[in-house]
């Protein structure tokens, strides 16, 4: 017999995405996305983001069948990201995923959106090591998980305290006048930069803060009043040293505690997810301190780094194996549903 | 043919299966729960009591009716959405309806809770058919004219009398006559928003210090 075919459906953001697994085999992950309309705003308006789902939401579907080959009635499951996330946003792909689930009379799971970003990579490395750690920066979370057990068990070991990394690097873009979304932006413009140039701080890295929280708004603050201060003295601001020296604080603060994570709970494998995590100095700087750690480093792929509905099949394809209970038929979206409950 | 009739608009979310032949439409099962802002909780459980209480399947089902809307937004996209895809899964026609054209028969002016004190309305002729509206608007600065039915807990700030009345499958099969009988002419399911997304773009960059 072949492995279940899943399919996973992803609307926490502005991301609305349908994704088709068998087993550990990506078959399909279509995507749209409403980011060009929240531009001009410089972040995502969740009413937008949620009409644009429910405009998205069937075609999408047929996108994914389409690109699977396969039809719907082939179904075995049906996973979809129950949280966290915007609330409204969030309920459009739930009903959905519902209503799909109840039509082919399939089972559903309601799954978590971080676990989802870790269960991404076993699309493309195959089955993940137990435990492994990992971090996950995105415009919503910046997270540093343990992951025991990805079908049951998953525990935080810290977070952002304000800031998500991806809130700081669009803020930071604005202050330059870069647009937005300001990851890609910042991270070419640091090619031409020096890393060094500014002694940007690092938040919570001080002996009695929390060893693996995170703090991205002093950072975000300090830029911000670098450049006025330049501004204000009619001098020029040097835009690459700035967003180069900024990204490397990000990247510095980031690895450097998912690294002490790794080695302080004896773990030896790290997997980045998120859409941060495709900033090429992140990547960089995790695989060079890894590898002097004896950590082995496991990145999806940018495309599945991001919000996808690849992500949620690949969990809901995990929890299937791992003979976890389906969600009842009362399912509801949580928008800040805790690390712990990987399926409710 | 059999229908089913779905529609979150309100603060009663409806689930009816009705059988349907030469116009006649005759009702075999409704789930009305008052569902708050559960709509997304609650619609799927009561679409399966009803084709339980109904005897019958979801592959039973030739058509879909979807209300959408004016309603608030969240819950309305809750019904819109479920409606698109148990019809897409089905491989069955999904027809919308303004949810306020079920509320109600004859003439009259519907009204419903729109929220930040505002109320949805559409006026109807002694036939029954919708000749103003749908709208949003404070009830004070409404100039309604009667009979008045729907969300009574309006009925003192319209400054009249509001008689009760729910969205109902019967009312959703009656506004969608047309397009049941013509599947192919219904377009896609777009809710009634009425308002546009609160989003304001920022002006000017401001200084995020202001030292
Ligand atoms: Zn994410």
């Amino acid at each position: 017999m072949s492995e279940p075919l899943v399919i996973g459906f992803e609307t926490s953001c502005d991301e609305t995405g349908v994704g088709i697994v068998r087993g550990h085999t990506l078959l399909a992950d279509a995507l749209a996305t409403s980011m060009a309309e929240h531009e001009r705003f410089g972040g995502v308006v969740p009413e937008i983001a949620s009409r644009a789902h429910l405009e998205a939401m069937v075609p999408t579907v047929h996108r994914a069948l389409a690109d699977a080959g396969v039809s719907a009635s082939d179904v075995d499951a049906v996973a979809v990201t129950a949280g966290p996330g915007l609330t409204g946003a969030l309920l459009v792909g739930l009903a959905a995923a519902k209503a799909y689930a109840l039509a082919l009379d399939k089972p559903l799971y309601g799954v978590n959106h971080l676990a989802a970003h870790v269960a991404v990579d076993e699309l493309q490395h195959g089955p993940l090591a137990e435990p492994s750690l990992a971090l996950l920066v995105s415009g919503g979370h910046s997270s540093l998980l343990l992951v025991p057990d990805l079908a049951q068990e998953v525990t935080s070991l810290g977070r952002t305290i304000d800031d998500a990394a991806g809130e700081a690097f669009d803020k930071v873009a604005r202050v330059l006048g870069l647009p937005f979304p300001g990851g890609p932006p910042i991270d070419r413009a640091a090619r031409e930069g020096d890393p060094s140039a500014i002694d940007f701080p690092r938040g919570l890295t001080g002996p009695r803060d929390a060893p693996y929280d995170f703090s991205f708004s002093g950072l975000k603050t300090a830029v911000a009043r670098w450049v006025e201060a330049r501004r204000k003295a009619g001098e020029p601001v040097p835009v690459a040293d700035v967003a180069a020296s900024f990204q490397e604080a990000v990247a510095d603060v980031l690895t450097a505690k998912a690294v002490r994570a790794c080695r302080e709970h004896g773990v030896d494998h790290l997997v980045l997810g998120g859409g941060v995590a495709a900033n090429s100095r992140l990547r960089a700087l995790a695989e060079e301190r890894c590898a002097a750690a004896g950590i082995v480093l496991r990145v999806p792929s940018p495309r599945l780094c991001t919000d996808n509905g690849a992500m949620v099949a690949a969990l809901g394809s995990r929890l299937v194996a791992a003979g976890v209970a389906p969600s009842a038929p009362d399912l509801g979206a949580d928008s800040s549903l805790p690390i712990d409950v990987v399926s409710r | 043919m059999l229908v089913l009739a779905l529609d979150t608009a309100t603060p009663t979310l409806v689930a009816g299966i009705a059988r349907r032949s030469g116009g006649e439409v005759e009702v075999l099962a409704e789930r009305a729960v008052p569902s708050g802002n559960r709509h997304a909780e609650l619609l799927v459980p009561a679409v399966r009591e009803a084709l339980a209480e109904a005897g019958l399947a979801l592959a039973d089902v030739d058509a879909v009716v979807a209300g959408l809307g004016p309603g608030p937004f969240t819950g309305l996209r809750v019904g819109v959405v479920t409606a698109a895809a148990l019809a897409d899964a089905r491989g069955v026609p999904a027809v919308g309806v303004c949810s306020l054209d079920a509320v109600g028969s004859g003439a009259r002016t519907v009204v419903t809770d729109a929220r930040r004190k505002e109320v949805y309305w559409a006026a109807y002729d002694d036939g029954g058919a919708r000749v103003d509206g749908p709208g949003v608007v404070r009830p004070e600065d409404a100039r309604l004219t009667g009979p008045l039915v729907g969300d009574l807990r309006f009925a003192e700030r319209l400054g009249a009398p509001v008689e009760p009345a729910e969205v109902t499958t019967a009312g959703l099969l009656r506004a969608a006559a047309a397009l049941l009988d013509d599947p192919a002419s219904a377009g896609p399911l777009v809710p009634l928003y009425l308002r546009r997304p609160d989003a304001v773009p920022p002006t000017s960059f401001k200084p995020v210090t202001t030292s």
